[in-house]
């Protein structure tokens, strides 16, 4: 069974047509990345499964079960919507972090807000989280004492703390200087085991390549490509996906 | 008149300063929170509503507006309410002035409010709404994210624009002084009238002083305390 299927998902902004049916699905422990070129809806589309937009067509099932309805998008409740958000973490390109909490905080807020643990527990398990990206020195830091790769790694630890089923990445290292790129990246590479589910847009083709079970290409809305990497990199059967690449290969 | 003697005669003046001061925190600090809120709101005729109102608090004089509020009962109504206050306290209790300086409250706090409202909603609409997405993927609800993760931000914002409407506000007390109310300012242009003493017009302004450095003082110890986050 799939962890996380998702149907013909159409989102529209006014008249602009962003999403026009997207499909795919995947399996538990799976990496999926995403590469589109801008505009291509890359981040409406996972703003759609964490529910910041609402998908006006679609369904979205995790683990077998229906979350979500484009049909439901007028009578959705706001504490159903927050529980649905829950089998999804975001991990954004600004990080976002809480900037009047430290590190650990950042990491046990929402925890401790959902209450779920003693106090002792959720501390335990933040700090598992917070050594398993590497700043465990940081704990006590506040997000404007941390570099930019730093940040986004507490970032990952804040959304690894709700233990999502599958957790987005949306440019993780776009608002990065190249240098810190590299940190980011590994920190996300580690996390891959057969327990957690990702879904990565992203800009690097390098990283895309080593890291992910599954590739899809997104261009003007729809998928043009899907496929193991060996496939989409090496054979790519549409000239969009064709074009990207060579136009990729040119910027560097 | 010594000169502790004109101390002590201004000092009664800039206790009615003082209330007015105080007064108008007390009230107009949580009142400009609803008015903050209207003027958000979703719903286009609260919003309107409420900006035209803010719009014109903040578009006339203070001085006229305690004008109004002094004197239209009286001319839509043939009740002049604060001046009957000020009678009817005078007689009874022996108090002068209650009613003017309950009109120069009602004044200050409503003006004053409308500002506040104005610093609260620049605040609010500066947080990015990038906060306000980390705390809903994180399954929080609303009110935690308003405050648990947004106010504090909001708060260290609007201190300093805070601060200067705080220090404007125990100069513009003098206002009061347009209606007779006896603040420190008409204490002295008392003695001026009766006494032919122009000095102490001037002495008023050691008391501003003081006072002024007192709040930036306190005030500047919040802003310091918040000062641990950059946001
Ligand atoms: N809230 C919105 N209102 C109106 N239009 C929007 C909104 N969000 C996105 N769009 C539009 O939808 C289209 C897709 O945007 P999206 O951010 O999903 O692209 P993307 O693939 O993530 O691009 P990038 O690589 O630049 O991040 C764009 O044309 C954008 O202008
Ligand atoms: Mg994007």
């Amino acid at each position: 069974m799939s962890v996380l299927e998702v149907k013909n998902i159409k989102k529209s902004f006014g008249k602009l047509e962003v999403l026009k049916g997207i499909s795919f699905s995947l399996e538990k422990g799976e990496v999926l990345t995403i590469i589109g070129s801008s505009g291509s809806g890359k981040t409406t589309l996972l703003r759609c499964l964490n529910f910041l937009e609402f998908a006006e067509e679609g369904t979205i099932m995790v683990n077998g079960t229906e979350i979500y309805n484009g049909e439901d998008k007028k009578t959705l409740k706001d504490e159903e919507i927050r529980q649905k958000r829950l089998h999804f973490g975001l991990v954004f390109q600004s990080f976002n972090l809480f900037p009047q909490y430290n590190v650990l905080e950042n990491v046990t807020l929402a925890p401790t807000l959902l209450k779920m643990g003693t106090t002792e527990e959720i501390t335990q398990r933040a700090l598992k989280l917070i050594e398993r990206v590497g700043l465990t020195e940081k704990l006590n830091s506040y997000p404007c004492e941390l570099s930019g790769g730093q940040q986004q790694r507490v970032a990952i630890a804040r959304a690894l703390a709700l233990e999502p089923d599958i957790l987005c990445f949306d440019e993780p290292t776009s608002a990065l200087d190249p240098e810190l790129t590299g940190e980011v990246l590994k920190v996300i590479k580690g996390l891959k085991s057969k327990d957690s589910t990702m879904i990565i847009v992203t800009h690097e083709m390098e990283f895309a390549k080593n890291v992910s079970d599954k590739i899809i290409f997104m261009a003007d809305g729809v998928i043009e490509e899907m496929g193991t990497p060996k496939e989409v990199f090496e054979n790519p059967k549409s000239t969009k996906t064709r074009n990207f690449f060579s136009k990729s290969m040119e910027e560097i | 008149m010594s000169f502790s003697e004109v101390t002590l005669f201004l000092l009664d003046g800039f206790k009615i300063s003082l209330i007015i001061f105080a007064v108008t925190l007390i009230f107009g600090i949580p009142l400009g929170l609803p008015i903050a809120f209207c003027s958000m709101s979703r719903f286009k005729l609260v919003k309107n509503v409420s900006k035209v109102i803010v719009w014109i608090v903040r578009g006339i004089p203070l001085m006229l507006q305690i004008f109004i509020i002094y004197y239209v009962p009286g001319l839509l109504f043939e009740f002049p309410l604060f001046s009957n206050i000020d009678k009817y306290m005078y007689i009874n209790y022996g108090i002068a002035d209650s009613g003017r300086i309950i009109a120069v409250l009602i004044a200050f706090t409503i003006n004053y409010a409308c500002y506040f409202s104005e610093i609260y909603r620049g605040g609010i609409e500066s947080i990015p709404k990038g906060q306000y997405e980390a705390g809903y993927v994180l399954g929080l609800t609303k009110s935690q994210i308003f405050k648990k993760i947004i106010l504090k931000q909001v708060i260290k914002r609007i201190v300093p624009p805070l601060s200067n409407e705080i220090i404007t506000l125990i100069k513009d007390t003098a206002l009061a002084n347009c209606i007779m109310v006896c603040e420190i300012i008409k204490q002295a242009k008392e003695l001026a009238a009766t006494k032919a003493l122009v000095w102490p017009l001037f002495y008023t302004g050691v008391f501003y002083l003081l006072f002024v450095g007192l709040l930036t003082i306190i005030l500047g110890k919040l802003e310091r305390k918040l000062d641990y986050f950059r946001s």
